[in-house]
């Protein structure tokens, strides 16, 4: 497991050989933050049936989706899973849209006819959220084929979960993406659980991708996925591999989720003390320390934490205020010329 | 007699199945230490133990061709897919393999197993997560498809498929798990293949299945009691077998016949129950066979736009009285 390197130098300041820099560590607090409250700010509308349906959180996953997408592009793609608010909110996808989405809300990212699992932006690279364990593994391998195929410089990132690695369709997707040197980097975001179910209860080995990953001929990296600083450099490289031509990464990030699998779940299964030892490495709060022992000041985070805070109050307003969606939209899009009708 | 929920019922079914016969396994996701997302197989691992009640890993396929190649060999394997929607990443076992092997084999090898799994809408999950899927499945010759409504049936049709000697499709309905029924005490065993009047009538017909099922006998109490129209409500229970003879016999005698399903309309379970009707029982239709189903279209989030799309207590009486007035 990589460990955490805060960057040399003398203690109190951002060193000036810091290989993030301060604007790039704002950006990666800032983003943490607004993940952090976007889900909480879920999870409260649902306790007040606000929100239907299901949702899954990442609360507790943070520096994953963050530290990915301050490596990311723009124009890079993102394929994630059901647990996709925060990898959507991080690609600058606005906190009202995917509120609205939630609350089935006519402002809603697709006009609530995804919900919360099926997230999708495409003008911002989410190109959506899969809810069918592993499909997205050969998915993302095909939009990095046709960025091969047409020499675009953009990658492709597959997000899923350590259970995900026992389907079928990660095998044959990693395997077909290290074959042809596709540019793609796998993040696999490994909290331990499936649904309510130990990953460690159902594979031979301890890290469910990264001890796989020779079997495809690739690297193996198993990294602190609580440690922004630590997912960004691996993404960072992991990008640079891919736009060089040089083919696929498969990432294993250790993390945990604070929450339930999904709403439906208190997560009583966990052993006592589990949750609260992973809170005191809370990656939110890892991050916080980090940047005070480089001296930025207490007032920088809480501007940053109020401006959030304002962010996600804004748009809990405008969601409860905007109209349910109307039904006339329930027979659109069924076929690419927008309506439904299968016979004349 | 107690009262029992859907899913306290399927919990009993296994356990019955099990106590009876320890050939009798049960594999899926959480099914084991978790009792099951839907909570549905609480206290089997305690009680029948590690080797019998099985936590796999998110592996359908696995899932499905262990339990075929248990089946050949002599386990009775009851295996969980958790959502129905998931039967796809798994259906080569449910297309080419379960229902073909006695065929091809000439009779030598059978597939006696049983593939449970939640399905339909309601929930709000989307159209992943919320289809009724009975016209993926009732298409292969070989493999037989039953979808309970009630406690009762859920332990005696489940009961009755474990003891089958072919591979039954056993859909239960996420909606209906929290419902409740009476149920008597001691083992319960139904018959595949038996259709049940729910409610006698004499003006029209309604065959329903699953989640339909309670909504088709409220929409007939209405049209009773406010339009004084008289209807008969057939649960199917089972697509395969099919019991064309209740189904028959109630046209007969009403003359009029509405199907509800939840699946999307193209090829769904009423089709083909409507074409028997026609080709063997066309004279004694007094009007048009009418098939009240969700349209054509993948099931929506939003719960207003989720409740427009599957058929409501509202649609089927407004229908009905539509079609009885014209
Ligand atoms: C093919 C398929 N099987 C099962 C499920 C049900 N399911 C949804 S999430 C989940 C657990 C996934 O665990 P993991 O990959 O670790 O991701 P996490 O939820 O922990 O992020 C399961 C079993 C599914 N959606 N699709
Ligand atoms: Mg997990």
């Amino acid at each position: 497991m990589a460990k955490v390197t805060p960057p040399a130098g003398k203690s109190g300041a951002l060193p000036p050989n810091d290989d993030i820099g301060e604007a790039k560590r704002l950006e990666l607090y800032r983003l943490q933050v607004l993940l952090r409250e976007a889900e909480q700010r879920a999870f409260d509308l649902f306790l007040q049936n606000q929100i239907k349906g299901t949702s899954h959180l990442s609360l507790g996953q943070e520096a994953i989706a963050a530290g990915c997408a301050a490596a990311m592009q723009p124009g890079d793609l993102s394929f994630c899973t059901y647990r996709g608010h925060a990898h959507t909110l991080a690609r600058g996808v606005p906190v009202e849209k995917v509120l609205g989405e939630l609350m089935g809300r006519d402002n809603g990212l697709m006009r609530g006819k995804g919900g919360s699992m099926h997230l999708t932006s495409v003008e911002h690279g989410v190109m959506g959220s899969y809810a069918i364990i592993g499909a997205h593994i050969p998915i993302a391998c095909g939009a990095a084929w046709r960025a091969q195929y047409k020499g675009a410089s953009d990658v492709s990132v597959c997000f899923f979960g350590d259970g995900t690695t026992n389907i079928g369709a990660f095998h044959e997707g990693i395997n077909y993406a290290a074959i042809h040197k596709l540019p793609v980097v796998f993040v696999c975001e490994n909290n331990l659980y499936m649904e309510y179910t130990p990953i460690a209860d159902v594979i031979p080995v301890k890290y469910p991708a990264a001890d796989r990953a020779s079997a495809y001929g690739l690297e193996r990296i198993l990294i602190d996925g609580n440690d922004a600083d630590v997912v960004y450099r691996t993404m960072l490289k992991a990008f640079a591999k891919a736009r060089a031509g040089e083919g696929p990464s498969l990432i294993e990030c250790l993390t945990y989720r604070h929450s339930g699998h999904s709403r439906a779940d208190p997560a009583k299964y966990r052993p006592e003390g589990e949750l609260e030892k992973w809170k005191q490495r809370d990656p939110i709060k890892i991050y916080r320390e980090r940047l005070k022992s480089f001296d930025f000041p207490d007032e920088t985070m809480a501007a940053i934490d109020a401006e959030i805070k304002k962010i996600i109050d804004d748009a809990t307003t405008a969601c409860q205020a905007a109209p349910t969606t109307s039904t006339d939209i329930l027979f659109t899009d069924v076929y690419a010329d927008g309506g439904w009708a299968w016979r004349n | 007699m107690a009262e029992l929920t859907y899913r306290d019922a399927v919990a009993r079914a296994i356990a019955q199945e099990m106590t009876r016969d320890e050939n009798v396994v049960f594999l899926g996701e959480d099914v084991a230490k978790a009792g099951g997302v839907f909570k549905a197989t609480v206290g089997l691992l305690d009680k029948f133990g590690p080797k019998r009640v099985i936590d796999t890993p998110i592996s359908e396929q696995a899932i499905l061709g262990a339990a075929m190649g248990a089946a050949m060999t002599g386990l009775r394997p009851i295996a969980e897919i958790m959502f129905a929607d998931f039967i796809a990443v798994c259906y080569d076992y449910i297309a080419n393999e379960f229902p073909k092997t006695r065929y091809m084999t000439n009779g030598q090898v059978g597939c006696p197993l049983v593939v449970r799994c939640g399905g339909g809408g309601g929930s709000r999950f989307g159209a992943q997560h919320s289809q009724c899927i009975e016209n993926w499945v009732m298409q292969f010759p070989g493999l037989k498809v039953v979808s309970p409504s009630s406690p009762i049936d859920v332990i005696g049709l489940l009961a009755a498929a474990v003891r089958d000697d072919d591979p039954v499709m056993f859909l239960e309905h996420k909606s209906l798990y929290a419902t409740k029924g009476e149920v008597p005490d001691g083992e319960i065993l139904d018959r595949l293949g038996t259709a049940k009047i729910l409610r006698a009538g004499s003006d029209a017909t309604i065959l329903a299945l699953g989640m339909m099922v309670p909504r088709s006998v409220a929409a007939a109490e209405r049209l009773q009691a406010e339009y004084g129209v008289n209807v008969e409500v057939v649960d199917v229970r089972s697509l395969v077998p099919l019991d064309t003879q209740c189904i028959l016999g109630s046209v007969a005698k009403t003359g009029r016949l509405f199907t509800v399903e939840e699946n999307p309309r193209v090829l769904g379970w009423g089709a083909e129950v409507v074409s028997i009707v026609a080709d063997e029982a066309f004279y004694d239709l007094d009007g048009p066979p009418i098939r009240i189903t969700t349209p054509n279209i993948p099931l929506p989030a939003a719960d207003q736009l989720e409740d427009m799309a599957i058929p409501s207590v509202d649609r089927i009486v407004a229908t009905i009285r539509k079609s009885l007035a014209a």
